[in-house]
């Protein structure tokens, strides 16, 4: 019974065409297993704004899901720029998007926002010229 | 679950009902077209759109890529209403395809299609 479901996902670099992918398998795997739909759209946006961000500000990265019976956690692990300044990042409307991103409807510097109104637990780890590793956690809801 | 949320003018109105009317060219029929329309949602940035849409909102936008595809599945939009003309480029019209995501299109502009959306619903 208290056993955990582990996903691992590989989010390559600059697929748009892709981007997205991980956020929708496993927004069907956790629907197929008959969880709460409130914690599943959680899941599905706080996670697609994180992988999302993997694609465009870092060079892809993975990303790490456990399920167990309290909680979905999220490890979400690039080794993109980083971020200097993490408090700066988080404000809603700040952005580094680059224009071709920008005309595809990125860039309004709310997914770190999202992704801390959807979890319930939001961490980020970031060394500039390293990467940034963002753990995420959402409660199960019965 | 979606009809709770309908007050009492409100009509419902599935994505077939919509579909019915003839106003707008389909570029996808999707799986879900039984499913009830909320609201009408505009906006073109892809965030602001993934954290404030209604669920079973028809969403009105001017971008038509592969994204906002992702959004509106992930979003669970009712489907995607392409405003002034836009289109949907070739693999996106795949994926909506492989995905059943409801993309519809109009010369409108944003406004005037959700406007035409909001009419129906409070017919
Ligand atoms: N994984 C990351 N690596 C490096 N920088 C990041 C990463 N994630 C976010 N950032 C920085 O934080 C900023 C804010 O991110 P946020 O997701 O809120 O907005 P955005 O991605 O720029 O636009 P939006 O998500 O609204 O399309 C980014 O512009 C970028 O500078
Ligand atoms: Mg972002």
């Amino acid at each position: 019974m208290s056993d955990k479901i582990k996903v691992f996902y590989e989010v390559p670099a600059d697929d748009f065409t892709r981007a997205g992918e991980a956020s929708s398998n496993l927004k069907s795997m956790l629907k197929k297993m008959g969880m709460n739909p409130e914690t599943v759209r959680k899941v599905a946006i706080a996670m697609y704004e994180g992988e999302i961000n993997m694609v465009i500000h870092a060079s892809g990265g993975t990303i790490d899901v456990t399920v167990s019976q309290e909680e979905i956690e999220m490890v979400l692990k690039d080794q993109g720029p980083g971020i200097a300044d993490i408090e700066m990042a988080m404000r809603a409307g700040y952005s580094t998007a680059p224009d071709k991103v920008r005309s595809l409807g990125f860039g309004a510097g709310m997914g770190l926002p999202n992704m801390k109104k959807y979890s319930d637990e939001l961490k980020i780890e970031s060394q500039v010229g390293i990467g940034t590793t963002v753990t995420m956690k959402v409660k199960i809801q019965c | 679950m979606v009809s709770e949320s309908l007050t009492l003018h409100q009509q419902a109105m599935t994505i077939t009902d919509l579909i019915q009317k003839g106003d707008f060219k389909i570029l996808n029929e999707g799986n879900n077209t039984h499913n009830r329309i909320t609201v009408p949602y505009c906006c073109d940035l892809l965030s602001i759109a993934m954290g404030k849409m209604p669920a079973g909102s028809a969403w009105v936008t001017v971008m038509g890529n592969m994204n906002t595809l992702a959004v509106a599945a992930l979003a669970e939009a009712a489907c995607i209403i392409l405003a002034e003309g836009t289109d949907l480029d070739e693999p996106s019209k795949n994926k909506a395809k492989e995905q059943g995501i409801t993309v519809l299109k109009t010369e409108l502009p944003i406004f005037d299609a959700a406007l035409m959306v909001y009419q129906y619903l409070n017919a």
